[in-house]
């Protein structure tokens, strides 16, 4: 069992070191077959999700552990490189290899002809290597491992295009602001690593179910305990890697990657990283009900603000971007009450919905020839039928309408925001239900604008528009068949299912968990009717905006234009972190700190010491006359004082 | 009294080397003094080496015969080089390693 | 066996002066083939240092020297010296193989020069004689000057002179101490028949101090080792130095020269002065966070490559520091760590901009721009090595890392908010870095035509990457190594100030 654990980032490592030398390779004219590179490129993903099926088959309600070495010493005790299988592990596994392979498969079609074709697959599984090292890590040191892997691995993708430098810079972005939360991240493994001395998930968790108050005890900043204190660190790295406030602006700017990277980054890996780790650590979250409030409703306002950015956005791609920020948000919302299920559930069928989407779109755009902005598109659900038809599928999924998928997900999620007991719950369903309706409105907005009435694009582009090939459009339809079909995995109580993903999923993370009570099946009923509802509004409301009278918007736009350009700048954060934060630290930097101190300060005044020094040797240098005789005289008479003194 | 008498003779001599130095301007007539007062010292260092009954003095007084002639050929060497630059050989026009 | 590797590269040193000044190629194999020896010779110390051994210092072999002053010559190594010894060794064929396309004059005063720092350098990391230590200390500053000072850039002589004088102001108070706590135990002898006068670094540290005694001791070792490492505000030879040195000088400054001031610290000031330690911690805290922050900083706005690795060498000093003076297991651990991967890591980013320099012979930024497209495989290492030093996880700079942070924090969780902060500018300025090289169009007609490292720059670059992975991968074998030292130093400095 053990040597299966360790095949699967093994053979996508190994992938990703073959690719990486053929990659250098062919810089210097080695001929180098893209057959082959797609049959590695693809072959290392595909093995990994065969074997994690088989982990999934074989898990049961047990949890494998599989040890590798000893890696680092911290104290007294070794932390390992280990990798532990248990059930959230599994559903992670069988995400990330999943729609990991699916994404594979795409990009190959997707990346044909590209100078950088092995560059990229080489890139690409070293993202899954990483991301896989996250969810099978037993500690928090190696998941941070495959944590900063990805971050990496987001930068080198979305910079992938480097000759256009804006887009290098919006890899390198992502890094940093990835960074920022990771330094939460590490400051937060510190903590936990004094207070239980160990970073092992198990063993924390087995150690806060014996002494909770070591957790509880004040951490000696304003007052908060350690569990708050540790949380919210752990949650700082996690608004980084999930890109939720105020973290979220590298997301957006990540959109300058080719798009299969879009969809990976936020479909199946990276993004989800973030709720991965609150979930994991949901014992400790347990212990500190401020934190868990903090994270809810940072959750919530996130997938609002996000929700309104992205019905005002022109790029098909930052649309949906902002849409992942959004759902992101649902699912913090959901990790935060400590529904880790249900989070996890959205996150699976967002991971098939926003997956068929991002393909979808970058269909579209190989369509359009790189055109990104859907007012130049319109019509093309003649020419191309699956995409439009698999894209509709998955917005719908994604906006909630019964029986899709994301319908289940997000109900649920919904309905725990309402029915929590930390007294916040009515603010987060109301967020919840305006970010629901932001959700109908922009995925309603996107397919019409895209897909719906006459094409708006030049002469030229309209000629060659054309169906994608089958190796991009066979994935789409994977992909909307189970952003379609993957709800049922998870039927609530109250329309008679079984839950049953949630109680797979409750056995790693809620382990002895009992079915908690239920304000009864009425108002959980009411409430999915009322979702449903504003579902649907949304979708007419687009459908009325944008096909029944195009100038809607236009209108819409003049009336509140101070309120439609804010959004439209997303709250200007951008602009307000590099006027508040970069600017002046460059400044101070410059002027205070190397000009001023280095260069003034400390160079200068040795130099003016030295300064000090040579204009004495100057002075003193003139009593060298360079005459012997001078110097033997004031040497004689040196001598004769020398001889005086012995004497008196 | 015997050794008073060595001593009162190995000053007269480095005096007189001392005196020369200062006097002279010739180059060459330095270098004697020079001499004259290593010499002077080479006395004192065998005098005491005697009345000590100790060799430490006659060890230092190879050293300096060694000294002197080291001296005198890098001094001589030079003296001529300064002698064929100037084709004089005042010292007191040389004055070049002034500060 | 010591005494062998500490003297091969002299002797090699010597074998080269008999060379014909105008034999380039044997000169130049010959002084590969000493370095090579030496690397050689050095591995079996791996195996022959028993950590958790009977004694710490190991392999000891000791003579008789000048024994009316009690200077002896005596060598042993322990795990911390262990390491060392075999980064050096590790690094200077590598350094030779650099240097054989950018020293293009008079390269046999240079190879020798360079053996001679080598031999220098081994030599003050085994010595186990105050009086030795400090011998090898002073020569290693004389070698390195001549290097700077002939066969710099520019402005040459500046930066030569501010070396040597800076380490020289550190480093004459240092000598004073010596003799201090020689007197003193040579006195102590006088009445203590069980003692005699020596420079034995046994003997030192078992005299009692006073306090105050043991503050001036401390303030003239450390002002030496501070400015050695560098520690702000000492710093601002190194930038100079860095700059103006040519490449190989670079790569030993930085690979190995900082770390005697981190190696000083743990084997002297800690050792002997622990009480004026446990005084002083505070104030080194705050100047080591300080450091930290604002070199990285600094780094950021710099227009010079060489000029920014040197800046961010000082803010990773500042972290080793920072480790050692957590005076806890982790932070020594860590800080012994951070200057091995330091060592590497800032090696090859000097190595990488020579490369650089040697095609277009500027070190500007605005100067390059775009050029991955001409040189994929350059940039490849480029990265790697670069993330090594920004501390990714699975490379060697965050093993390193994450220990001085644990450490750090159970002494001063604000320190290591600050320490982790200079971190993150660290990715900063150094993805800066990579993104002004390579990325964007190519700008310049001159770097239209700049052709890709060659096989013997791929050779010398790949043992650095090798290590910088297997560091980060593996840990254990050198962590092993070091912990009986690691400890017996907290150990002693624990009981020492009565805890």
């Amino acid at each position: 069992m053990e040597t299966v654990v360790f095949l699967i980032p093994l053979f996508l490592l190994l992938g990703s070191g073959a690719l990486g030398l053929l990659a250098l390779l062919k810089t210097r004219g080695v001929k180098v077959p893209d057959r082959l590179v797609s049959y590695i490129a693809i072959g290392g993903p595909v093995l990994a999700f065969l074997c994690s099926v088989s982990l999934f088959q074989k898990v049961g309600h047990d949890t494998f552990h599989a040890f590798g070495w000893n890696w680092i010493l911290a104290g007294d005790a070794w932390v390992p490189v280990q990798f532990t299988v248990d059930q959230l592990t599994c559903v992670m596994l069988l995400v990330v290899t999943g729609v990991g392979s699916l994404i594979h498969v795409y990009s190959t079609g997707y990346m044909k002809g590209d100078g950088g074709y092995v560059r990229f697959f080489s890139y690409l599984n070293l993202f899954m290597f990483f991301m896989l090292v996250l969810v099978l890590a037993d500690n928090m040191l190696l998941l941070f491992v495959g944590w900063e892997g990805v971050g990496l691995c987001s930068y080198l993708l979305i910079g992938f295009w480097w000759d256009d430098i804006e887009k290098a810079k919006a890899g390198m972005k992502a890094f940093i602001v990835n960074r920022i939360g990771d330094a939460g991240f590490v400051l937060g493994m510190l903590l936990i690593y004094r207070t239980a001395g160990t970073l092992s998930f198990h063993e924390l968790r087995a150690f806060v179910g014996e002494n909770p108050d070591a957790f509880l005890a004040g951490s000696g900043f304003f007052g908060v305990s350690l569990a708050t204190a540790s949380c919210l660190l752990l949650f700082l790295g996690a608004t980084g890697k999930s890109a939720q406030i105020p973290l979220f602006t590298w997301l957006p700017d990540a959109m300058a990657g080719p798009t299969p990277v879009s969809a990976l980054i936020h479909a199946a890996t990276m993004v989800t990283a973030g709720v991965y780790v609150v979930g994991r650590t949901n014992f400790l979250f347990a212990l500190s009900p401020t934190s868990m409030i903090i994270v809810s409703t940072i959750g919530a306002l996130t997938a609002f603000f996000a929700g309104t950015i992205a019905i005002t956005q022109n790029d098909i791609k930052k649309v949906l971007a902002y849409s992942t920020i959004s759902q992101l948000g649902y699912m913090f919302v959901a990790v935060g009450l400590g529904a880790v299920s249900v989070a996890v559930f959205h996150l699976v069928t967002h991971a098939f919905f926003k997956a068929c989407l991002f393909l979808g779109s970058g269909s579209v755009i190989h369509a359009m020839h790189h055109e990104q902005d859907m007012r130049r598109m319109g019509g093309l659900a003649k020419k191309m039928p699956i995409t439009c038809a698999t894209m509709t599928i998955s917005a719908l999924a994604m906006a909630g309408i019964p029986p899709l998928a994301g319908f289940f997900s997000k109900d649920e999620i919904l309905w725990k925001a309402f029915d929590n007991d930390l007294g916040h719950g009515t603010f987060l369903w109301m967020l919840g239900m305006g970010a629901a309706f932001c959700t109908a409105v922009y995925m309603g907005r996107l397919i019409l604008m895209t897909f719906a009435g006459s094409c708006r694009a030049d002469e030229h582009t309209k000629a060659h528009l054309h169906e994608s090939p089958r190796s991009m459009t066979g994935v789409l339809a994977v992909l909307a068949v189970g952003a379609a079909l993957i709800g049922f995995l998870n039927v609530p109580h109250f329309l008679g299912g079984h839950a049953a993903f949630s109680s797979f999923v409750d056995l790693a993370v809620n382990p002895g968990a009992h079915e908690a009570h239920h304000a009864g099946f009425a108002t959980e009923a009411a409430l999915a009717v009322m979702s449903i509802m504003v579902a649907v509004s949304g979708l007419f409301l687009a459908w009325r905006f944008y096909v029944k009278d195009p100038t809607l918007p236009g209108q819409f736009v003049e009336k509140h234009r101070e309120v439609y350009e804010i959004v439209n700048d997303k709250y200007r954060v951008d602009e307000f972190y590099d006027r508040s934060v970069t600017k002046p630290l460059v400044r101070l930097a410059d002027a205070t700190f190397f000009k001023l101190i280095d260069r003034r300060v400390i160079d200068d005044s040795l130099n003016r010491l030295a300064g000090v020094f040579r204009w004495l040797g100057a002075r003193l240098a003139s009593t060298q006359t360079g005459a012997a005789r001078t110097y033997v005289a004031v040497m004689i008479v040196g001598l004769l004082l020398v001889i005086l003194s012995l004497f008196t | 009294m015997e050794t008073q008498a060595y001593l009162v003779v190995a000053t007269l001599i480095f005096l007189i080397g001392a005196t020369g130095f200062l006097v002279r301007r010739n180059i060459l007539v330095l270098f004697m003094s020079i001499e004259l007062m290593l010499n002077g010292a080479a006395m004192l260092f065998v005098t005491f080496a005697r009345q000590w009954q100790q060799m430490d003095g006659h060890v230092m007084v190879f050293f300096i015969i060694a000294l002197a002639a080291a001296e005198a050929a890098v001094g001589l060497s030079i003296l001529i080089a300064v002698f064929r630059l100037r084709h004089r050989v005042n010292v007191d026009e040389l004055t070049e390693l002034k500060g | 066996m010591l005494s062998l590797v500490l003297f091969l590269p002299l002797f090699g040193a010597l074998m080269l002066l008999l060379v014909d000044k105008s034999n380039e190629k044997l000169i130049k194999y010959g002084a590969f083939a000493v370095t090579v020896a030496t690397f050689l010779m050095s591995i079996p110390l791996y195996g022959a240092y028993e950590a958790g051994g009977a004694s710490l210092f190991q392999l000891e072999e000791s003579a008789d020297w000048i024994p009316s002053l009690g200077i002896r010559y005596a060598v042993a190594i322990d795990g911390i010296s262990l390491l060392l010894v075999l980064l050096v060794n590790f690094l200077m064929p590598i350094v030779v193989v650099g240097s054989v396309k950018s020293i293009t004059r008079r390269y046999r005063d240079f190879y020798v020069l360079l053996l001679l720092l080598q031999s220098f350098m081994l030599g003050a990391f085994m010595a186990r004689d105050l009086f030795l230590f400090y011998m090898f200390w002073e020569l290693m500053v004389v070698p390195m000057y001549f290097i700077i000072g002939v066969w710099g850039g520019k402005p040459r002589i500046y930066a030569a002179m501010k070396f040597f004088i800076y380490t020289l102001a550190g480093s004459l108070p240092m000598l004073v101490a010596v003799i201090y706590l020689f007197m003193k135990l040579r006195h102590q002898a006088e009445l203590d028949p069980e003692l005699t006068a020596s420079y034995s670094l046994e003997a030192l540290s078992g005299l009692s101090l006073t306090l105050k005694e043991q503050w001036l001791c401390f303030l003239a070792f450390g002002l030496s080792f501070a400015i050695k490492v560098p520690m702000f505000p000492f710093h601002t030879w190194l930038p100079d130095a860095h700059t103006e040195a040519p490449t190989p000088g670079s790569v030993v400054l930085a690979g190995v020269l900082l770390k005697m001031g981190g190696y000083g610290f743990l084997r002297f000031a800690i050792p002997m002065f622990p009480n004026a330690v446990e005084q002083a911690v505070p104030v080194i805290y705050l100047l080591a966070v300080f450091g930290i922050v604002y070199a990285a900083l600094v780094a950021l706005v710099q227009t010079d490559v060489k000029r920014l690795v040197a800046y961010s060498s000082v803010s990773h000093m500042g972290l080793v520091v920072l480790g050692i003076f957590a005076l806890n297991i982790d932070g020594i651990r860590g800080g012994v760590y951070q200057m091995l991967a330091h060592g590497l890591t800032t090696g090859g980013l000097f190595l990488l901009v020579d490369m650089l320099y040697e095609r277009r012979h500027t070190r500007e930024f605005s100067e390059y721009g775009g050029i991955a497209k001409r040189m994929p495989i350059f940039a490849t290492f480029f990265i790697v090595i670069t993330l090594g030093s920004i501390g990714m996880p699975g490379l060697n700079g965050f093993v390193g890392e994450f220990l001085i942070f644990l450490g750090t924090f159970r002494v001063s969780p604000v320190a290591a908010i600050f320490a982790v902060s200079g971190v993150i500018l660290g990715a900063w300025y150094m993805l800066a870095t990579v993104r002004k090289i390579f990325f964007g169009e190519i700008t310049r007609d001159e770097n239209r035509n700049l052709r890709d490292i060659d096989g013997r720059e791929i050779a010398l670059l790949c043992p650095l990457v090798l290590m910088i992975v297997l560091m980060g991968v593996v840990p254990g074998p050198f962590i092993e190594k070091m912990e009986p030292s690691v400890r017996a130093i907290v150990e002693s400095y624990q009981s020492a100030i009565g805890n």
